[in-house]
């Protein structure tokens, strides 16, 4: 479980506020931030991951503060960041990111695992550069298997759809399904999209850098969609849910 | 403490140890310690001055010649004069490792001067690895020379590396080539603490169709020093690539200075260079996957020169 007690965020060059006491508790299988563009949600998602140390506020994770601690030391306890856009290197190999990520040596299995579940070939893939040479698509597929092959309890993915064609998002949310079945962890999912935000238990939506709403979705997702778009997404919920089952 | 870059040096030098398979002269202090040659490949030592001539037939396909050069003494300086004469149609590979481990307080000093004669169509891989460890207060110098001349259609591939160890170096790597042959070369190069690199590539593009490519990637710690110099002559209508391309850390201080000249319109030449420290968002997105920031570090620097 991640709190958020009061958190402020401004930069250290200009004191600009981006953050503005942001109040949150993430306990739920999934939750999802949304909220209109610049609006300070991957600046969240950097100052719980310890990127940005915030300037206000505090931070706990099953209880611990851990406002003050580094970005390494958080991702030991357990914290997991996809971000929004992957980095690439030159000369470092996917299957060392995997490896990195797994902290171990990933069996070529485990890895191809990975690899599978984001809908790449393993056996393409695996000795790839993570370099200029990966499309968009591709990259932001491997960020996410680095944080499949953490498994970690608390997992950020940052804008996880964008780039990822229309047919492997029915897949993509698979992933996040079955990732909660393995970590019973919390899953943080920043997105515009609809059908992304109708696998949420909770909807936060940030804008000016504040709290703006947070509920349940039953609750949050009909006023975001407008009253006549809210009937065809409980519809589409439920399509879910059936294809979900029929596939299992 | 093994970190990332040594455990793959580790790596390097037993490659070393090992006895190789097919043609080999083994020098270690400034003697001969083993040779064997095959049907193919003759190996020779100079009368006239220090060092051998290795001569390999034309049509030998996928063998090998390793020629070691191990320094162990302190205080010795090395220098030998070894020729390459690479037959016809010739597809081989050769490499050339030099390890100085230096206990004492004298410098060690090792200069190779390497001249290859490829003939027409002949295939040359060239793998030359530079080490050195040791307590002492004595420096490590290498100062390699390699001159090559490529005849007709004749390809060769060059990959140099040097991880750390010596503490002063000038490699000059020379060429000309006749139409249709090309040039690769790829040097990879760490210097840490108070050591001085600098490399030198002049290479003469005089046939038609001929093209070489110099890929240069280096780091440079601590308050090491680099320089990187290439000139690229364009006599006809061949194409020339250079690239530095150089991570800097602490102290560290790499110069690259290309110059291009073209004396043919037909000469395509194009040189890249980017030196900067290592992307602060790489090291970020590594500390999110649970390393510290030096071990973050590392895994960057043992990719880039990997
Ligand atoms: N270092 C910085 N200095 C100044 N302004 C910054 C800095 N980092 C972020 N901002 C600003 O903070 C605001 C929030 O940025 P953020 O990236 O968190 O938005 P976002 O909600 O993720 O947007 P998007 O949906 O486009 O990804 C933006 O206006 C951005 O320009
Ligand atoms: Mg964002």
């Amino acid at each position: 479980m991640l709190e958020l007690r009061h958190v402020g965020y401004e930069t250290d060059d200009n004191k600009k506020e981006i953050l503005h006491d942001i109040n949150l508790t993430v306990q739920d299988r999934f939750v999802a931030i949304t909220g209109p563009n610049g609006g300070g949600k991957s600046t969240l998602a950097k100052v719980i991951a310890g990127i940005y140390q915030p300037t206000a506020g505090q931070i706990l994770l099953d209880g611990q503060d851990i406002t003050h601690l580094s970005i390494t030391e958080r991702a030991n306890l357990g914290i997991s960041y996809a971000f929004q856009q992957p980095v690439r290197f030159k000369g470092l190999q996917v299957k060392d990111l995997l490896n990195l990520a797994a902290g171990k040596n990933t069996s070529v299995n485990d890895a191809c695992s990975y690899l599978s579940e984001v809908g790449l070939c393993a056996r393409d893939y695996i000795d790839r550069e993570v370099n200029a040479s990966l499309s968009g698509g591709e990259l932001k597929r491997i960020e996410i298997a680095m944080v499949l092959a953490r498994g970690t309890k608390l997992s950020i993915f940052d804008e996880p759809e964008a780039g990822i064609d229309l047919w492997s998002f029915q897949n993509l949310i698979r992933v996040f399904e079955k990732m909660y079945e393995q970590t019973k962890g919390n899953i943080l999912i920043i997105s515009h999209q609809e059908r992304i935000l109708n696998i949420a238990d909770t909807i936060v939506v940030i804008k000016d850098g504040h709290v703006e709403k947070i509920g349940p979705r039953a609750e949050i997702l009909p006023a975001l969609l407008g009253s006549a778009d809210a009937t065809s997404a409980a519809c589409s919920v439920l399509t879910d849910k059936v294809e979900g089952v029929s596939n299992k | 403490m093994i970190d990332a870059i040594e455990k793959n040096l580790l790596k390097e030098v037993a490659e070393l140890d090992s006895l190789p398979v097919g043609a080999y002269n083994i020098r270690a202090n400034g003697q001969l310690a083993g040779r064997s040659t095959t049907a193919n490949i003759d190996i020779v030592t100079k009368t006239d001055k220090p060092g051998i001539d290795i001569f390999i037939k034309p049509g030998t396909k996928n063998e090998s010649v390793h020629i070691p050069v191990i320094i162990s003494q302190t205080g010795l300086k090395d220098l030998v004069y070894n020729d390459f004469h690479i037959g016809d149609d010739a597809d081989v590979t050769i490499i050339a490792g030099c390890g100085i481990h230096n206990c004492g307080n004298g410098d060690d000093q090792h200069d190779g001067i390497h001249t290859f004669y490829l003939g027409k169509n002949a295939k040359l891989r060239y793998v030359e690895k530079h080490y050195g460890e040791g307590e002492g207060r004595g420096k490590r110098v290498m100062n390699p020379t390699t001159i090559v001349h490529l005849g007709e259609g004749a390809q060769m591939e060059m990959e140099t590396t040097q991880i750390s160890g010596i503490d002063d170096t000038l490699r000059k790597t020379s060429g000309d080539l006749a139409a249709g042959a090309s040039l690769v070369i790829k040097e990879k190069i760490m210097t840490t603490g108070d050591q001085h690199a600098v490399t030198d590539f002049d290479v003469d593009l005089n046939g038609d169709g001929c093209s070489a490519n110099v890929v240069s990637r280096s780091v440079a710690k601590d308050n090491s020093k680099q320089e990187f110099i290439s000139r690229i002559n364009g006599n006809s209508a061949c194409a020339g690539h250079t690239e530095c391309d150089a991570i800097i850390m602490d102290h560290g201080c790499v110069l690259a200075s290309p110059q291009l000249t073209a004396n043919n319109v037909d000469a395509s030449l194009i040189h890249e260079a980017a030196i900067g420290k290592i992307a602060g968002e790489q090291l970020i997105k590594l500390m999110t996957l649970g390393l510290t920031e030096k071990e973050a570090e590392d895994q960057i620097v043992n990719g880039f020169l990997k």
